[in-house]
């Protein structure tokens, strides 16, 4: 039922739709992302007032290679909807979402962070879990699990200050 | 030693009454029970601005996942919400379940609820006890520790281990309750009940704890949803969301139990939701117990579950079938799911994705205390110092499963 309103409202930016173990999905063109998911945000009828999670998964022999998938869910309607963006690996980005769910703050800086995907209008789009000097992101299927960084050299606070950010 | 230059610059530009001080509190702080460092900016002793860092305990959860098999992945499962490892278990192995579409046993589906809301419960007073601690109740946190070391023997009874206990599996679980659970069930309710009315006495209307608590750290309800926060946090804030009656997984449905909400999303009211759950949790546990119905806790397919050992030992197909199963893994159908439970913190859920082989090729958890820490900035701007312990403490931040 979700499905059919759906393809009803927002029609040709969807390159496809469908349901798996019961859960409907949603594939949204890049582009038009972010205008389906604030009106998926804001209309009557969607109410996806809350955004579940937000990750990334990476597919290196398909192309496009990344797959944004935001897992949305309505507190007053109760009903889930899975939104995916797939994006190229040589043109890794999308629009942050951070001004229609404040959640998304953290949840595209940890993406940035794993993925190196870029969320285009963020506020303060840097690394989350990991230390700024860590190179690479673990979680694309190229960085290898047994692969070692370099440890940070100690400094002194006084002589280098650790950069207060914002 | 002469002052650095940077400081004598400071020191002579500015006037110190209206001086923004920089201050980095952690990320080994005695007060704030895990590893986060907050950078403060601070006027006097009113926090101004506040940038959370965390990240200290990441260990490549979600990388780790990648490279085992699905029943692998059990045992980091255990150290994501270490208060309460039985839920993180049962998130799983029902996305998984979900994944494969596999009908678990009707005895599986209520032992897994009765030993989640035991862990709630250890958590819940886990999270109590310390906050209580952090105020300065020292007794209150010592009568919550031993509450839940009774909880924990129970689960060590059930599981063999406390913490880190790796007891669910796909299609059921490791093993059965023991033959004289109801009894251990009653006699560490016994202690329980007199643990919390004590505790109730001591804190619900103490003058001193109301004061540190309530008011403070406060979010309205509108950016609480937006800040994805869930469970205690969330309704504290006055919204009636909890996965066990909006999206009831295992038999859930099947109980009376109650949400309990608070009005103003302050710190004593996340205090008072999960008092309050913690007897939720025990109506649910005595109704499961009621109703528990006998037969395997465990589906009989051998695509899934490990045979008995008597087979494995001595019968061909028997080894056969473990050596598949130790050595390729589950062959979990390609597709892929997002699967949440009702954890201890809020909503955990577990985005999994396979493709088919019988490795798990994305596992991504939604960790429900990152959204907290999140949203702990806007808690905190305009708060003392003091103030930053009884937050944190509220959101009940656990490393394991924030940093990952």
């Amino acid at each position: 039922m979700l499905i059919e309103k759906l393809q009803e409202r927002f029609g040709a930016v969807l390159s496809e739709t469908g349901t798996t173990h019961g859960q409907d999905y949603i594939i949204v063109v890049r582009e038009s992302a972010f205008e389906v998911l604030r009106a998926l945000a804001c209309e009557p009828g969607f109410e996806f007032n809350a955004l579940s999670d937000l990750t990334a998964v990476d597919w290196p022999e398909r192309s496009p290679r990344f797959d944004i998938v935001y897992n949305l869910n309505s507190l007053s309607r109760n009903h889930r909807l899975r939104v995916k963006v797939q994006i190229p690996g040589d043109d890794a980005w999308v629009e942050s979402v951070f001004p229609i769910w404040k959640a998304a703050d953290w949840l595209e800086r940890e993406c940035f962070d794993m993925f190196g995907i870029e969320f285009r209008g963020h506020p303060d789009l840097r690394r989350i879990l990991l230390y700024d000097t860590f190179e690479g992101h673990p979680l694309r299927k190229d960085y290898p699990y047994q692969r070692r960084q370099p440890i940070v050299p100690e400094t002194d606070p006084i002589v280098n200050p650790i950069p207060m950010s914002r | 030693m002469p002052l650095p230059a940077r400081w004598k610059e400071k020191i002579e530009a500015s006037d110190p009454a209206d001086e923004i001080m920089e201050i980095q509190m952690g990320p080994s702080h005695p007060a704030s029970h895990g590893t986060i460092k907050f950078n403060l900016k601070l006027d006097g002793e009113r926090i101004v601005d506040c940038d959370v860092e965390v990240g200290y305990l990441h260990r490549g959860f979600e990388k780790m996942c990648e490279q085992g098999t699905w029943t692998q992945a059990f045992p980091y499962t255990d150290r994501l919400n270490y208060a309460s490892p039985c839920i993180n278990n049962v998130g799983f192995a029902l996305a998984v379940e979900k994944l494969l579409d596999l009908e678990i046993t009707e005895r599986c589906k209520y032992v897994r609820a009765i030993m989640s809301e035991v862990s709630r419960i250890a958590d819940h007073l886990t999270c109590l006890g310390m906050a209580a601690g952090e105020v300065g109740a020292q007794t209150v946190m010592f009568y919550m520790l031993e509450a839940r070391e009774f909880l924990y023997d129970l689960i060590e009874s059930v599981t063999g281990a406390r913490l880190t206990i790796t007891w669910c599996r796909v299609g059921g679980l490791a093993h059965d309750l023991p033959d004289d659970f109801a009894e251990r069930l009653r006699a560490s309710f016994k202690c329980l009940d007199s643990v919390l009315a004590d505790c109730d006495k001591l804190l619900t209307r103490n003058r001193v704890f109301i004061d540190r608590m309530s008011g403070l750290g406060i979010i309205p309800r509108e950016d609480a949803i937006s800040y994805g926060l869930t469970g205690p946090l969330l309704r504290a804030s006055g919204v009636s969301y909890d996965v066990r009656k909006a999206h009831p997984y295992l038999v859930y449905d099947r109980f009376d139990f109650e949400i309990p909400l608070g009005e103003r999303g302050d710190n004593y009211d996340r205090f008072n939701v999960r008092f309050q759950e913690i007897a939720q949790s025990r109506k649910i546990i005595e109704q499961a117990m009621a109703s528990i119905p006998g037969g395997p806790v465990s589906i009989d397919d051998p695509k899934v579950v490990m045979p008995p050992k008597e087979r494995v030992y001595n019968s061909i197909e028997g080894l056969m079938n473990h050596f598949k199963l130790v050595m390729e893994g589950i062959k979990v159908p390609p597709g892929e799911t997002y699967f949440a439970v009702e954890g201890a913190n809020g909503e955990l859920g577990f985005y999994v994705v396979s493709d088919g082989s019988g490795r798990p090729y994305r596992v991504r958890v939604r960790p429900p205390c990152f959204f907290g820490m999140g949203a702990l900035n806007k808690m905190l701007i305009g708060h003392m110092i003091p103030d930053i312990i009884t937050t944190f403490g509220m959101i009940n931040m656990i490393g394991g499963e924030c940093d990952r």
